[in-house]
């Protein structure tokens, strides 16, 4: 390969797209690690903190798209205090400095301030693409800005952020002609969806707001009308109030649907959804709420033939409710969908014989994350731990990525995880295991483990230390409520100079010098760069 | 269903109360009827798991009883109800897979670790100070902090029968660690939450009312995204009021406070009184020092202690105020609580010159209210 020209090199590593692929790529030799460096143009960094902007720009100088993520997954569940770090306004400012033409920018979990938005909005001017996921931190004055400056904005996908304010003005900052508009995801007020759908028809995906509406009213009307144009609509989403009785009008646009998101649609009976499901034959990825009940799921597993990613959402997050989903909806969903590769499934209970059922039925599962809504609860007919039943997954899953366990679990499941779980990525669990052989069983077993989040488990500082050399291999580990202690973790910390071993202290517990003591938050994650500097006085850096 | 713990347990009542009044016990003494993981209720776990233990202790080589750690594709043995979903009759029933041999060299230990005393039960998450247990029933709806056995639903025995006391050997021991068990309900509300005081529990009963208790709050479970939980229970609540009836969720608000570079939310029925909120707030607020932190990555190594904060609030550099129904801005603290929350839209940790105006509008309005 010495004997060919650069460009001949990167023309093949142009085929070659995955990160993965390519950063293995990377590490040939000198020579194809520069060809590679120099013609990569999407990166990801699934860690903000494991490197700095300045490493990026400097290896990556064709960088054209960036994914960035910030706090740990647990940030999400209100595990990680608000103020923990994860700033996106560093890179931007670095990207902006430099010569770099971004393009696209897409972040989950990191702190994004209006000041930043209006920065990225001035900055590139060739940018096309932003995707926010699970951010916080700006308002419609930093997304008007992005509305207002991209002038080739093709995608803006929001999704579950906290913005403070919902007012659709900002909204008409886009231009009159938006031909470059492909994806708007996120909530649209119906009046404005309207306008957007006439600026913008060649629209795929789509996010809808509040629409409650009289059928009869003119404004609806004209919606009817105008998305029968749209034929280009693939994704729909958002629904977050919803008239049952204006359904309808999407009912047209079913046909094309591929992606559907109903999952913050409480107000929609689960009659009226299985009407709107039965309508989406070519639905690839549906997410839904339980209230569509195990009948329901029957409809979907019936209609939906090319389904590959189902989430079912629990509606009923206080528990006073009845039951929604149970086994029998998922064990209905693995039978009637071969294809089904990606599962988050919340539900009152689950058996290991459903479990055994659905691996058999679906041994493609590269995602399966079943939360069972009640902690520790056994399978309720046989009273059982679920080791078997996850056991089962895991073993007929061969590619299996990313876990979720819950339910009444032993140190069992793990050994089982540990022997089969062999592409197992990212391990998630709660309320698990008797005795830090589980977690040990996992760190031994699982090769290619990257993520590890763990809370309120018995593991301790002997699972902890057994193999420090495991966490250089992995991107993060995440443990709280278990039962390493402040000297476990400063041991850690002491022996792996290259991992940031972060404690969480709030509430002032910990006193320094006490090392039995118990510590509630542990996150360390391997880095470049050595601890952060914008730690806030509750994180320690040991 | 009438499981064979109970026997066990009723009938070694004496050690419940010895176990109990031993600080450091090793559980692997106690015999079958207290080992630690007895209180789910699950002999048939526990029996699985020691015969597991047992086998494998006895066999001192590689060949070891795989009998209970088999794992078979199928419906497994004779236990669940004949299901028409689940044809499995074409599996495969052999084993599918031997133990290594290799990891022979932990299960020596295993029987030490087994009944560890270090798990660390559900119930740890929730500062639990009495529980009641109930064998098979985990949906225990109960009208208040329940402390006496008669309020258990169905009760399979009295309260204190069913409780496996087994004091924590932790040395921190932080919580109510003599609990180690599942409560399997209980109290409701209960956030240890990061932006609340760690007495919230206390708030519970308030909650209560004529709506059955939910299911005790852990933090951070079920595991969803608080954007999902909030536009759920707005719109359930939306939902609700139509019907009439106010719905028994969370009543989350925005609080932003002058300078901070972005807002807060906190969901009004953690807290009990307008001292838990303010302590909560100040929490929460602590890092906004004046300006100081905030999102450009770069905060202030001062520490604006709570302690200074508090003078901060309290010496009216700071006031407290809130949106209410009719759009005006109210000193927090001028109405009892139940009308705060009822009329409370948005926080507002305001500069106390900006509210100077405040407090006499306040009491004209409560004072026009009635």
């Amino acid at each position: 390969m010495n004997y060919f020209p650069d460009e001949v090199l990167e023309h093949v590593f142009d085929f070659v797209a995955s990160h993965r692929d390519r950063n293995a790529v990377s590490l040939v030799c000198r020579l194809w690690h520069r060809v590679e460096r120099l013609s990569r143009q999407r990166v990801f960094v699934g860690n903000c903190y494991a490197l700095s902007p300045e490493i990026l720009i400097a290896r990556f100088p064709g960088l054209k798209s960036l994914t960035l993520k910030g706090k740990p997954h647990f940030a999400d569940f209100n595990l990680v205090p608000h103020d923990w770090g994860g700033y996106v306004q560093p890179w931007i400012e670095a990207l902006s400095n430099s010569r770099i033409g971004l393009e696209e920018l897409r972040l989950k979990r990191m702190v994004v301030s209006d000041e930043s938005l209006e920065l990225l909005s001035r900055s590139f001017a060739n940018f096309k693409s932003l995707v926010l996921v699970s951010c916080e931190g700006f308002t419609t004055v930093g997304l008007a800005a992005i509305a207002a400056n991209c002038r080739f904005l093709r995608e803006l996908d929001l999704q579950e952020n906290e913005i403070d304010d919902h007012s659709g003005h900002w909204l008409s900052c886009f231009p009159d002609s938006c031909t470059s508009l492909i994806s708007l995801n996120f909530a649209l007020p119906l009046e404005t969806l309207q306008n957007i759908l006439m600026r913008a028809p060649q629209l795929v995906d789509l996010g809808t707001g509040s629409y409650i509406h009289d059928p009869d009213s003119e404004t609806y009307n004209k919606l009817k009308h105008t998305i029968l144009k749209c034929k280009s609509i693939r994704n729909l989403s958002g629904f977050l109030e919803v008239a049952p009785r204006c359904l309808p009008a999407i009912y047209p646009i079913c046909l094309n649907l591929t992606s559907l998101n109903l999952s913050y649609a409480a107000g929609i009976h689960g009659s009226e959804l299985v009407k709107l499901i039965r309508r989406c034959a070519k639905l690839q990825r549906l997410w839904i709420l339980d209230c569509i009940g195990d009948k329901g799921l029957e409809v979907v597993a019936s209609t939906c033939k090319e389904l590959q990613e189902l989430r079912v959402f629990p509606s009923d997050v206080l528990g006073v409710g009845h039951a929604a989903v149970t086994e029998n909806g998922l064990v209905a969903i693995s039978a009637g969908c071969p294809k089904l590769h990606s599962l988050l499934y919340f539900c009152q209970q689950m058996t290991n014989a459903a479990l055994i059922v659905v691996a058999k039925n679906c041994p493609n599962f590269i995602r399966f994350r079943l939360c069972i809504l009640e902690p520790t609860k056994p399978d309720p007919v046989t009273m059982q731990p679920l080791d078997d039943g996850f056991g089962a997954i895991v073993q007929s899953c061969k590619h299996l990525r990313r876990l979720s366990l819950s339910g009444l679990l032993t140190d069992r499941v793990f050994l089982y995880i540990g022997m089969y779980a062999e592409q197992l990525e990212m391990l998630s669990v709660a309320f698990a295991g008797d005795s830090d052989k589980g977690m040990l069983y996992v760190l031994n077993g699982c090769k290619k483990l990257r993520k590890l989040e763990i809370r309120d488990c018995p593991y301790g500082d002997k699972a902890l230390l057994t193999d420090v050399g495991k966490y250089e291999t992995m991107r993060s580990l995440w443990m709280s409520s278990c039962e390493v202690t402040l000297g476990g973790c400063k041991t850690l910390a002491k022996e792996m100079p290259r991992l940031n071993v972060e404690i969480i202290n709030e509430h002032d517990q910990m006193e320094i010098g006490s090392e039995e003591q118990r510590v509630e938050k542990m996150y360390l994650y391997r880095t470049l760069v050595g601890p952060r500097k914008d730690a806030p006085e509750f994180v320690w850096t040991l | 269903m009438s499981s064979p713990l109970l026997r066990a347990v009723e009938g070694e009542q004496s050690d419940v109360s010895l176990v109990a009044s031993s600080p450091t016990v090793d559980s692997s003494q106690n015999g079958s009827g207290l080992k630690e993981r007895n209180y789910m209720g699950l002999s048939d776990c526990s029996s699985v798991d020691s015969s597991a233990v047992s086998s494998l202790s006895v066999e001192k080589n590689n060949n070891l009883n795989l009998k209970a750690t088999e794992l078979r594709l199928g419906l497994p043995g004779s236990q669940s109800p004949g299901r028409s979903s689940l044809n499995t009759g074409k599996l495969d029933e052999k084993p599918l897979f031997p133990l290594l041999p290799s990891k022979e060299g932990i299960y020596s230990s295993i029987q030490k670790n087994v009944v560890s005393g270090n798990k660390r039960g559900f119930s740890d998450t929730m500062d639990v100070k009495n529980s009641v247990y109930t064998a098979g029933n985990w949906m225990f709806n109960s009208a208040s902090e329940s402390e006496s056995p008669q309020s258990v639903e169905q009760g399979k025995f009295s309260g204190n029968s069913g409780m496996n006391v087994v004091p924590s050997s932790r040395p921190s021991g932080a919580q109510s660690s003599i609990m180690k068990e599942f409560p399997g309900n209980l109290l409701q509300e209960h956030h240890r939450a990061t932006i609340g005081t760690s007495h919230n529990h206390k708030t519970a009963s308030n909650n209560n009312n004529s709506a059955p208790a939910p299911k005790a709050q852990v933090v951070g479970w079920p595991p969803i995204r608080s954007f999902r939980k909030n536009s759920l229970a707005t719109t359930s609540k939306n939902n609700d009021e139509v019907d009439g009836k106010p719905g028994p969720g969370a009543l989350f608000v925005k609080v932003s406070m002058d300078g901070a570079p972005y807002q807060r939310k906190v969901d009004l029925r953690l807290y009990a009184t307008y001292q838990e909120l303010s302590t909560a707030l100040e929490k929460m607020f602590s890092c906004f020092t004046i300006g100081q932190c905030g999102s450009r990555g770069a905060p202030g190594k001062e520490m604006m202690s709570e302690s200074k904060l508090r003078d901060l609030l309290h010496g009216s550099e700071y006031v407290l105020t809130y949106e209410d129904k009719d759009r005006d801005w109210m000193l927090v603290g001028d109405v009892p609580w139940e009308m705060f929350i009822d009329s409370c839209k948005r926080l507002k940790i305001m500069k106390g010159s900006d509210a100077i105006g405040l407090a006499p509008r306040a009491m004209e309005k409560s004072s026009n209210r009635i």
